[in-house]
């Protein structure tokens, strides 16, 4: 069954578009995280012109982060003052990454862009997970004789002004560290159409030292209003969000997360890591070679300026 | 019944008259309309027509001109980059030849250039910006991404023609078919020059709940943002409540 799709102005199979989503809401289940980081390549290499991708995906991840929040909330593992102060950061850098996304696209850039802010991001991410799962695999077998690590280290950061206390983080640092995040984090997910969480988990455990259980929680919380403003912004400055697009992908991926999440019950932590790690890593290798390799056409078609 | 009879008697009552006066040339679609709907998988629209003696006919589909940005890439430190580009201020979104005959063996290039026939005969000239390559290259480009994308065709279709007078052809749209003011251009060749021709317009547009959507999304960008965002929270809550029962 075939399926016009308004914005992206092509026709699809309503099955695979379903079937995608289903599949990249499995691994989000699976793993715990957003999937924009798969869906968005997936989506570009099925046809859907870049700039829709990235703008669907977008809309896309509001969804499956205001459904991944609530089970989080309930817990009580958001800290909404951290969780605030991230998305003002993220608003900032969100708006920023849109006009970014203009002007680059109109330099014939943007594709370049985005497979380089992929290549780079999930490779050093990627090998990160992938080296510390694979030690933590090693040490499992052994029994763990480490000695309790402090809170956090004190290091630079914690001589910043304007501190702040964050009772759930159970932090006492300054403010501008975590809006510095969220704007970063911002720029990424306005021009990977990503939600960011493979970058903002890492950067909340290791830069701000936040403790694990909050850490996904306060991440779903601020990605929902970061992804909300560069819909908002993909849609009025770039037109190129697809809601058709959008709700086929999340009714699959809604269902794909359920079976997903009930089978990483079955796995272990550090397995999952390495299986992530592994994934990750595929995706940007699979990029870079597309950058490297000698294209079969070196010319393509730019599409007119709006 | 009557009504028929009556025609007929016109006609031959203007006979005489008829064979100085009447068109060479005479051709219609079966719709002037192809709706892009929801379910819109392509379509094909029956063109037909008479002559009024032997002759080749020519059928040009030509899609609304729009500009057109082409861009080559170039190996730059390890990486390929887009380098060099060309701008071209009119391109048809959209192309197809049908003839009765291969269009060498119909008219010589200058008929054929002047007339815009055939992927070799189009206007394209691109302004560039690019020190690397150069016009014919970017024109070669142009033809080769538009053939891939399954919007112009490099192959001449069959006109059928009957006993000399009539003539039809299925003029084939895909799914991907662009939007906006068609023409259809029927040209009559005799001994190699054009003796008649004429043009149909046929449009080409997306009705329905998509049609609406695009406008929306173009019109009321703002609106159209916060909407997506309300469908997003709201299905992605509904999501959560309903696994949290199940």
């Amino acid at each position: 069954m075939q399926i016009y799709l308004p914005i992206a102005e092509l026709s699809v199979n309503v099955f695979l578009i379903l079937g995608l989503g289903a599949g990249v809401g499995f691994m989000s289940g699976l793993f715990g995280v957003g999937g924009g980081f798969l869906m968005t390549p997936l989506l570009i290499f099925l046809g859907v012109p870049a700039a829709v991708a990235v703008g669907t995906e977008a809309n896309q991840i509001v969804a499956s982060s205001v459904s991944g929040v609530l089970a989080h909330w309930r817990r009580g593992n958001v800290d909404v003052r951290m969780g605030l102060i991230l998305t003002a950061g993220g608003f900032v850098g969100s708006s920023f990454g849109v006009w970014l996304f203009r002007l680059l696209r109109g330099m014939g850039q943007i594709d370049l862009t985005i497979k380089l802010s992929y290549v780079v991001f999930l490779g050093v991410i990627g090998g990160l997970m992938l080296v510390e799962g694979i030690d933590a695999l090693r040490r499992g077998r052994r029994p763990s004789g480490t000695p309790r690590r402090k809170l956090h280290q004190h290091r630079w950061v914690h001589g910043l002004p304007l501190k702040m206390r964050f009772r759930r983080s159970k932090l006492y640092i300054s403010a501008v560290l975590p809006a510095a995040v969220g704007l970063v984090v911002g720029v990424l997910a306005a021009i990977m159409g990503v939600g960011g969480g493979f970058v903002m988990v890492p950067a909340m455990i290791y830069l701000l030292g936040m403790p694990t259980q909050v850490v996904v929680g306060t991440s779903l919380f601020q990605i929902i209003f970061v992804t909300a403003n560069a819909t908002f912004l993909q849609a009025t400055l770039n037109q190129t969000v697809d809601v058709v697009l959008a709700l086929l992908l999340l009714l699959g991926g809604v269902i794909g997360a359920q079976f997903g999440a009930r089978a990483g019950a079955r796995l272990k932590g550090e397995q999952l890591r390495v299986l992530l790690a592994a994934m990750v890593l595929a995706v940007a290798i699979g990029l870079l070679l597309d950058l490297v390799l000698t294209p079969e056409n070196p010319y393509t078609l730019g599409g007119a300026r709006p | 019944m009557i009504r028929a009879l009556l025609v007929i008697a016109s006609l031959l009552a203007c006979a005489p008259v008829r064979a100085q006066e009447a068109q060479p040339l005479v051709a219609d679609l079966s719709k002037h309309l192809v709706a892009i709907t929801t379910g819109f998988v392509g379509t094909e629209v029956l063109l037909f027509g008479a002559v009024d003696g032997p002759g080749d006919v020519v059928v040009v589909v030509r899609g609304p001109p729009r500009p057109e940005v082409v861009r080559r890439k170039e190996r730059v430190g390890g990486i390929w980059v887009n380098t060099g580009r060309a701008d071209l201020a009119a391109v048809p979104a959209y192309y197809r030849v049908a003839a009765t005959r291969p269009l060498p063996e119909l008219a010589p290039p200058a008929v054929l250039e002047r007339h815009r026939i055939g992927l070799e005969h189009l206007d394209l000239e691109p302004v560039l910006a690019d020190k690397g390559a150069g016009a014919a290259e970017y024109r070669q480009a142009l033809i080769r991404l538009k053939r891939d994308r399954g919007l112009w065709a490099a192959e001449t279709r069959e006109v059928s023609s009957l006993g000399n007078r009539l003539f039809r052809t299925d003029l084939h749209f895909p799914a991907n078919v662009p939007t906006g003011t068609y023409s259809v251009e029927v040209y009559l060749l005799r001994g190699g020059e054009v003796v008649s021709a004429q043009t149909t317009p046929l449009i080409v547009s997306k009705i329905g709940l998509g049609a609406e959507l695009y406008h929306f999304a173009h019109e009321h960008g703002a609106a159209y943002g916060i909407m997506a965002i309300a469908l997003a929270g709201a299905a992605g809550w509904l999501a959560a409540t309903a696994f949290r029962k199940g």
